[in-house]
């Protein structure tokens, strides 16, 4: 786990512990509203489509497809010279939400738009595994 | 009519040295710019009674524009400290326009200084880079400025089949204006093979798409337009001033190729009664080169996804349809960060009083102002005109 000393690491929130318990257990959780059925992300306390305080964890089922994506070849810092830190990434869940992201385990020439994804896990410490997507195979 | 269309002027700019300014801290530089255009303006610290100012990076105080009145020795009736990155400049003309009519002050200074080219440690730069970022769901997958950017960027080439030589024309033409302005930073013309042939940074994005790091501080001085009719200068009236607030965060954006400079813009031209066709000059925030093109189209100077053949044509060179950043931009001018889109505004008025020099557009009368802040996040634009009929 040394290669990933230095990183941003994310401290979790009240709002935001049960994506991060379920991120060590590789689980991608997002938030659906009771009232409504709005899936969201990042996770918050009231659905942003009817104000609903009702909201509910579920496991999103994981595939995704890129939004938008950046090639950086100047990284922030050295902890982030690693290749798969190096396409910075929007995916849209199949649920809805987008979220930021890495893409991993590929060549930055081999992707596109619109490209199909799928979740994978990046284990950094004990408790903090950050959620990065591979092309899907096929 | 809308209550502050022509109810405020600007009658006094002026900017600090820029780029490399290794003798002077942003403060010092802040100072500079509120002496520099109280003197433009023929008033004096004994006349000011609104502040309004944005931290700086390199300088950070609590309280900014507390501090910069301390630092002054004058007592406002009313201070205001704003942080919304680069947009923060004209979201203070907004501020400072209401708060003249409104009777909160009656003589507004509105100011800012940085020095992110040689005032910032090494910690502080790295803050810098990523503080954008949302700690918890950005900020771990290393982004950087212009990576943020560079998804927009991809996103637009993607949508309208925009090619890089597109972006290069607008760097091209800021290089071109800053050539004739003598205090700009990097002054050697460029042409779009540079840019082409220039380091990749974030790909799609080439070093010479994103704009300088730099030092420097501009401010203005605001007052009724009442007051503004007897004094030194020939006032600058603010006709129209809109807003537009998308998100904070890039990854909350539902479309990376149109922006809240849509509403800002629609919001400015309800106020000032007037269109994009009724604009000389103009000053858009080209903190990197395809932001441009998402402004102007936004703005309505062209349509969707014409931008880059827009800029292409020429219409944003002195002898355009639209003369735009006529002080070279962030991209060439410089870039101190909050101060950045300051400059173009001081530009927008140095144009409107016919003192640009060998960059003066023929008899300009009115100008647009558009900046942005964050990652295409928080927008304001601002239009201003020499009559106020
Ligand atoms: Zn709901």
């Amino acid at each position: 786990m040394s290669i990933h000393e230095g990183k941003n690491l994310p401290r979790p929130t009240p709002e935001t512990q049960p994506f991060w318990d379920a991120a060590r257990e590789h689980r991608l959780l997002i938030q659906q509203c009771a009232d409504c059925n709005t899936h969201q992300f990042y996770p918050r306390s009231y659905c942003t489509n009817c104000g609903s305080g009702n909201l509910d964890w579920v496991e999103a089922d994981g595939r995704a497809t890129i939004v938008s994506y950046s090639v950086i070849d100047r990284p922030v810092s050295k902890a982030y010279s690693d290749p798969n830190s190096a396409i910075l990434a929007l995916v849209k869940l199949t649920e809805g939400p987008q979220m930021m992201t890495n893409i991993v385990d590929c060549d930055p020439a081999d992707i596109a738009i619109g490209d199909p994804v799928t979740v994978v896990f990046e284990d950094w410490t004990d408790e903090i595994s950050i959620v990065k997507f591979k092309r899907q195979e096929g | 009519m809308h209550l502050l269309r022509g109810a405020a002027a600007i009658v006094g700019a002026a900017d600090t040295e820029v780029g490399v300014v290794p003798d002077k801290n942003p403060t010092q530089l802040c100072a500079q710019a509120i002496h520099g255009a109280l003197a433009d303006a023929g008033l004096s610290l004994a006349d000011v009674d609104g502040l309004i100012t944005a931290n700086s990076m390199a300088e950070p105080y609590m309280y900014h524009a507390e501090m910069m009145a301390e630092y002054l020795q004058i007592f406002p009736r009313h201070t205001l400290s704003l942080g919304a990155g680069g947009g923060a400049s004209f979201a203070a003309l907004h501020q400072a326009a209401s708060a003249i009519v409104t009777g909160m002050a009656t003589t507004v200074v509105v100011a800012m200084a940085d020095c992110l080219r040689t005032g910032l440690s090494r910690d502080q730069a790295m803050a810098m880079q990523s503080a954008s970022g949302h700690p918890q769901f950005e900020r771990p997958y290393g982004p950087t400025v212009p990576a943020f950017y560079g998804l927009v960027a991809r996103a637009y080439m993607n949508t309208y089949g925009t090619g890089p030589e597109h972006f290069a024309a607008v760097a091209v033409n800021a290089r071109d204006h800053a050539s004739r302005h003598e205090g700009a930073q990097m002054r050697e013309p460029i042409a779009v093979e540079d840019v082409l042939n220039s380091r990749m940074i974030a790909d799609p994005l080439r070093l010479l798409d994103c704009s300088l790091v730099s030092d420097g501080g501009s401010a203005v001085v605001l007052t009724s337009a009442e007051l503004a009719r007897d004094l030194k200068q020939k006032p600058v009236y603010l006709l129209g001033a809109g807003e537009g607030h998308s998100y904070e965060h890039i990854s909350a954006s539902d479309n990376l190729v149109s922006s809240g400079a849509a509403d800002a813009g629609r919001r400015a031209y309800e106020m000032a009664g007037m269109g994009p066709g009724d604009i000389d000059v103009a000053g858009i925030y080209d903190c990197f080169t395809p932001v441009v093109l998402i402004e102007l189209e936004d703005l309505g100077f062209c349509g969707k996804g014409e931008g880059g053949d827009f800029v292409a044509e020429g219409n944003l060179g002195l002898g355009g349809s639209l003369p735009t950043n006529t002080h070279g931009g962030l991209l060439s001018h410089s870039h101190s960060g909050n101060p950045g889109s300051m400059f173009a505004l001081s530009e927008c008025v140095f144009q409107l009083r016919q003192q640009a020099g060998n960059r003066q557009v023929a008899d300009a009368q009115t100008a647009l102002v558009h900046a942005q802040g964050g990652i295409l996040s928080s927008h304001c634009t601002v239009i201003l005109g020499t009559e106020v009929s």
